[in-house]
Formats: structure tokens, C-alpha cells, sequence
């Protein structure tokens, strides 16, 4: 086997707040080789921000912590370095992308001082050198006459500008893993396209690893070579980027597939919705973690949890966490496109959403926008 | 920037005005007249002789006659002769200025230096008895009144210690550039006078710290392999430092007047002191020549605040 850049065993985070233990990654193992992309898939409150979190440790403590697994980078765990040898690593061998550019960057320090800052901590340039090299970083992102904006300020940049300048800074001490997470979820549609196409060719071309974090499978097709899908704290599903969309394994995976909106189908189909909500992850279900929304469950679900395994009818490294599609299953030769699953089942569910009290249907992760301000 | 700064000024002359009118009356409408109280007790002086010194004075002219006449002659720059010093009223102001400025500026001085650090690290403490300990010294520093504070740190360090002395700028007979001895003299008054401010910074920057060293750009500055003082000092403070602006725009008038407490309570020969003694002898003229230094100091530390902020913030633009 090859030298792995990244091998992630077991990883445990958890929150501990005045509710109880929140299990936000419960047990996640992947690895990763050098210049091999990744997309992490999930919908909000999954684990896959904390997950990318975990790996730099940037989780905010308390309170948060990991409690268990190693993350091996490089031939060295992360979890057993001290925080000088953790900041060696973080902007400079793993770098980080996040969601908000609009947030992300200090409003009261200029673009280049803030790109510059990396370059003179961990490659020990000088104040000019430092600065060359933040003009070519963003010339290669791409943001016009780079000479002349370097000493703007983060608000005279557009929200897809900004991304960029992130990209710069996260480019700019040549990582050997990069972590996007939601890169483009607070962009517009176009933008976003031209940031993932950029990010995939800046990343094929110094061959840098990247993990891509979204919700949505649209973003990874293009973009990563393997995609593991999360549910609840868990990774419920690891395969290829073409094996898992040509055949998923889990009736999760199933469901992200449903909903998706697709061109050539005919014009008065639906999108189906997974009904539910995400598992309470204080106190998650003692079976499958998706039993509760899953329109194919059997009793055995609910009872015992299922671990992630090699599936028949799939390739060789295609894992899935799912009773009924292993070995044996009931599942192992649904077509998911016709059979959406038992009716009675369905209904089931439906009745079940319906009757949850209102305040537990709020999501999870993010908090409800605050009310409008009122205009003076 | 300029043109802002321009425009602010001419804004400034209305609200001066005002002042001046206002102050003017209270002190004109207040009981009490200067020429009785001067004479008051001495022999040989007939009615006849008050009668014409107040209209030496101008003090029998009615009062909008009064106000016209002072005014037309500040705008010269002409506050008129104090009339306990019979000296002009301005230059006797100025000579006391110096002793107040120099325990203005050190209290400020001892608010930023002590107040910013004990926030920020109630805020990197939060919880911890350090926390708490900052936080009550936050209330506590706030509510204690000067002149009580004062005195009780004459009757302490002076009285029962004998560590430094209670009055003055300097002891009687040494020479005025005696630096360590002045520096003994203001120490007390000094912190005195600081003490509500230190309190205050502190509590406002311990919540300023707070809400920025949750957002975003403190994560990314984390992300980047920063060190914990470079996060801290180079990317949160500078934005949790912001709004300290607006505190300051005023803090230069609240310590000129706050001055006056201070400076009565420990003899310390300012502005304070000196206009305070005016208003207590109708000295008319002395009394209007401080309070329109005082508005003047406040009207232009309101302005030095928000360019302040232009160049503190590049996200805010004065024009």
C-alpha cells in the first residue's frame, strides 16, 4: 500500500454542553493518498465540519474535544502533537477553506498582510519576498490588476473575490492537503462554478489532496475521485465517485440521490424529499442511525447498529453501513430507481414526522435567522 | 477628510454659542453678587461705592446687554479680567491647565494600560476566578465615588502609611523639574481619577473580546497556524478595540471635569480646582472662560473621535 498522507482512525469529537454529550463525529475512519481528492457528503448537523475541524484541530475547547481515534498525517499523529507542532502544520502543510469568505477574513487588516502573514511564519520570507509572492498568489486565483488591490481591505472585495483571496491564503505555503469546506454554499450559481473549477485546477495542478465538504452531491460529482457519505456522526457510506452514483448502497445515499433535481427526467416527476429529521446525536438511536427515516427498515435496524462492510454486487472498496444491502440483506438487489420502499413503512414515517413537538424540528447545526431588524 | 473636519468645526460655533448662553444665565440667575461678596466685612465702604463698582463691572446693565458685551469681546479673544485676580481670566485658566492635563493624560493613560489588558484576559479567562475576580473589580471600581476613594487613600497611604503625599504637584520648595518627586505627587490622584475608567475599559473589553473571538476571521487567523498572541493581539484586538473609539471621543471632557473632583479632593492645582473656586466667589468672568474650555475641549474630542474611527476602521468612510 501506498505512503498514505492521511489515515483518520476512529475519530471521536464531542461537545459536552449543559444538555448532555453531543456526539458530533462518532467513530469516523478514512484515509486519503497524496494529491487524492475527497468529497464529504452529509446535510447539516452530520459531522463533516467538525470532522475537517477535528483533522486541524481547530475545535473550539471547551467545549468541544476529541476523545478518541488518532489522525495520522504524514507519518505523525496529530492528536499527540503539541501546539507548536500543530501550528507548524496548520497554513502550511493543511490548510483550510471555509464557508463564509464574507466572514472570514479580518475586516480591519489589508488582503496582502493577511496572505503575507502565513508566507513569513511558516517559509520565513521577508516583508518583499512575502509580498511577491501574494501578488502571484493572486494572480493565479485570478483576481484582476492584483498588483493594485493587494493593499485593499477585505469589503472591497464581492463575495466570490473574497473566495478567491481565501484560496490564495490557503494555496499559499504549497499544502499538501487542503479541507473546502461548503466552499461555495454562500456564493450564487455561477460563482460557484467558477470557484470549483478553479479549486479542482489549482489542485491537479500542484497536486494537492483536498477533502471537499458540501451537502450537495451535484458539487463533488465533477470534483473528487472518492466520495464517503456522513449521517449522524458516522460515514455510512464509501465508494468511488462514479461507483456511487451509478450504484449507491444505502438507502441515505438513496434518498440525497432522490432529491437531487435532474434534467433529463420527465418534467412532472417530484423530487422526493427524505422525510425526518437528522438523529438527536446527544442521544442517538441504538440501531442504524437512519433507521428512524428509512423507508426500507426492518426490525433488525432498529435493534442492532450495522458496521461499514464490503457489499456484494459493488466493486471491491465500495463500504456501505446497511443491514439490508450486505450480505444476506433484503436489499441487495433493489433497484432504488422503481422501489421506494414499503408503503406502510412510508406512512409510518410521515404520521411519526407529523407528530413531533415543534421545537424539536428546528435543525440542528444551524440557528434560526434572527428576526429582521426593524428599518429605522 | 479635510472638508469633513472643516464643516465639523463651523458646526461646532452654534453649539458653542449655545453653551454659552445657557451657562451665561445660570451663573447670571444664580444668587449671590460678586461686588457684596468681595466687600463683604470691610470697613469704608458705603453703598454708594458697591453701586459703583458694579457698574464698573457692567453688572447693572440687563443681562442680554452683559451677554452681548462678553461675547462680542470673546470672539476677540478677550475673556475679560477675573474679578478676584484682576488678572485676565483666560491666562489664569491656561496656567492652571498644565497641572490639569497632566493628570488627565496619566488617568487616561492608566485606563488604557490597565483597563484593555484586564478585559482581554477576563475574555481568554472566561469563567476562571481570574474572570470573575476582573468582573467584580468592574462593578465595584465603577460605583465607588471619587471623593470618598480620595479621601480614603489620603487617610491610607498618606495618614496611616506616610508612603506619599496628599496634596500638590510637587513639595513645597523643590525645584519644578524634580521628576520623581512629581511623580510621587500624582500617583494618587491619578489612579484615583482612573479607577472608574479601568473598571469600565475592562468590562467593555472583556464583551468586545468575547463577540470577536467567535467570528470567522479568528478561526481562519487559528486555521493559518498563528500563535495564540498573534491571534489574540493582531487579529481580535484590533477589532474589538473599535468601538473603545467612541469611548474615547469623550473620555478627554469626563476627565477634564471628572478632574474637578479629584483635584479639590487633593489640592492639585488645575482647571477643576480653579473654576470650581470661581463659581464659589462669582467670579464671573472665570467661570465662563472654564466652562467654554471645557465644551470646546468636548466639541473637538467628539470630532477627533469620529476621524478617529475613519482611520481605525477601514470599512468607515467620514465625508
Amino acid at each position: 500500500m501506498a505512503q498514505q498522507l492521511l489515515d483518520v482512525k476512529d475519530l471521536h469529537t464531542q461537545f459536552f454542553t449543559r444538555d448532555g454529550v453531543v456526539h458530533a463525529v462518532d467513530g469516523v475512519t478514512f484515509h486519503l493518498e497524496a494529491g487524492e481528492t475527497l468529497g464529504l457528503v452529509g446535510e447539516s448537523g452530520c459531522g463533516k465540519s467538525v470532522t475537517a475541524l477535528s483533522l486541524m484541530r481547530l475545535i473550539p475547547q471547551p467545549p468541544g474535544r476529541i476523545t478518541e481515534g488518532s489522525i495520522v498525517f504524514d507519518g505523525q499523529d496529530v492528536l499527540k502533537m503539541d501546539d507548536d507542532e500543530v501550528r507548524g502544520i496548520r497554513g502550511n502543510n493543511i490548510a483550510m477553506i471555509f464557508q463564509d469568505p464574507m466572514t472570514s477574513l479580518n475586516p480591519v487588516l489589508t488582503i496582502s498582510r493577511q496572505i503575507s502573514e502565513a508566507l513569513e511564519l511558516h517559509l520565513k520570507m521577508d516583508k518583499s519576498e512575502a509580498r511577491k509572492r501574494t501578488i502571484e498568489l493572486l494572480d493565479l486565483v485570478g483576481i484582476p490588476s492584483a498588483k493594485k488591490r493587494l493593499d485593499d481591505y477585505p469589503h472591497q472585495f464581492s463575495g466570490g473575490m473574497r473566495q478567491r483571496v481565501m484560496i490564495a491564503m490557503a494555496l499559499s505555503c504549497n499544502p499538501k492537503l487542503i479541507l473546502a469546506d461548503e466552499p461555495t454554499t454562500a456564493l450564487d450559481v455561477t460563482i460557484q462554478a467558477q470557484i470549483l473549477d478553479l479549486l479542482k485546477n489549482l489542485a491537479r495542478e500542484f497536486r494537492t489532496a483536498f477533502i471537499l465538504i458540501t451537502h450537495d452531491l451535484g458539487v463533488v460529482a465533477g470534483m473528487t475521485q472518492r466520495i464517503h457519505v456522513m449521517y449522524g456522526g458516522k460515514i455510512v457510506e464509501k465508494a468511488d465517485t462514479a461507483e456511487l452514483f451509478a450504484n449507491p448502497k444505502m438507502p441515505y445515499t438513496w434518498g440525497l440521490l432522490r432529491s437531487i433535481p435532474r434534467l433529463d427526467e420527465h418534467r412532472k416527476a417530484k423530487l422526493v424529499p427524505i422525510e425526518g429529521l437528522p438523529p438527536d446525536l446527544i442521544a442517538p438511536p441504538p440501531g442504524c442511525r437512519f433507521e428512524p427515516r428509512c423507508q426500507y427498515r426492518r426490525d433488525v435496524c432498529k435493534e442492532k447498529e450495522p458496521e461499514l462492510k464490503r457489499i456484494p454486487n459493488a466493486k471491491p472498496d465500495h463500504e456501505a453501513r446497511c443491514w439490508g444491502t450486505q450480505e444476506g440483506g433484503w436489499l441487495v438487489d433493489t433497484d432504488w430507481h422503481r422501489e421506494i420502499g414499503d408503503t406502510r413503512v412510508i406512512e409510518e414515517i410521515k404520521k411519526e414526522v407529523a407528530d413531533l413537538p415543534a421545537e424539536t424540528k428546528k435543525d440542528g447545526e444551524e440557528p434560526p435567522l434572527p428576526p429582521p431588524s426593524p428599518v429605522n | 477628510m479635510w472638508k469633513y473636519v472643516l464643516r465639523r468645526l463651523l458646526y461646532a460655533i452654534p453649539t458653542l454659542l449655545g453653551i454659552s448662553i445657557i451657562v451665561f444665565l445660570v451663573t447670571r440667575l444664580a444668587p449671590g453678587d460678586p461686588v457684596r461678596l468681595y466687600t463683604f466685612g470691610a470697613l469704608n465702604v458705603t453703598e454708594e461705592d458697591i453701586q459703583g463698582l458694579r457698574a464698573y463691572y457692567g453688572l447693572d446693565q440687563p443681562l442680554w446687554i452683559q451677554y452681548v458685551s462678553w461675547i462680542t469681546k470673546v470672539v476677540r479673544g478677550d475673556f475679560g479680567m477675573s474679578l478676584q485676580y484682576h488678572q485676565p481670566a483666560l491666562g489664569l485658566l491656561f496656567e492652571r491647565m498644565g497641572a490639569t492635563l497632566q493628570l488627565a493624560f496619566t488617568a487616561l493613560f492608566l485606563q488604557l494600560a490597565i483597563g484593555i489588558p484586564l478585559g482581554v484576559m477576563a475574555a481568554l479567562r472566561r469563567g476562571s476566578w481570574v474572570d470573575n475576580v476582573i468582573r467584580v473589580f468592574g462593578v465595584i471600581g465603577h460605583a465607588i465615588p471619587q471623593f470618598w476613594l480620595g479621601l480614603m487613600a489620603i487617610i491610607l497611604v498618606s495618614v496611616t502609611l506616610r508612603l506619599l503625599p496628599s496634596q500638590g504637584v510637587l513639595t513645597v520648595g523643590k525645584d519644578i523639574w524634580d521628576v520623581p518627586d512629581r511623580i510621587r505627587h500624582i500617583i494618587m490622584p491619578s489612579f484615583v481619577l482612573a479607577l472608574a475608567g479601568i473598571a469600565n475599559y475592562s468590562r467593555y473589553l472583556r464583551t468586545e473580546t468575547l463577540d470577536v473571538i467567535s467570528q470567522d476571521y479568528v478561526r481562519t487567523a487559528h486555521a493559518k497556524g498563528l500563535g495564540e498572541r498573534t491571534v489574540v493581539y493582531v487579529h481580535a484586538l484590533r477589532n474589538a478595540l473599535i468601538p473603545m473609539v467612541t469611548a474615547l471621543g469623550g473620555i478627554l471632557a469626563v476627565l477634564v471635569s471628572g478632574a474637578l473632583v479629584v483635584e479639590q479632593v487633593f489640592t492639585w492645582p488645575g482647571v477643576g480646582q480653579f473654576t470650581y473656586a470661581a463659581a464659589r466667589s462669582r467670579d464671573y468672568p472665570v467661570i465662563m472662560a472654564g466652562v467654554m474650555v471645557a465644551s470646546t475641549l468636548l466639541v473637538l474630542s467628539y470630532l477627533i473621535r469620529d476621524v478617529a474611527y475613519a482611520i481605525v476602521d477601514p470599512r468607515i468612510k467620514v465625508k
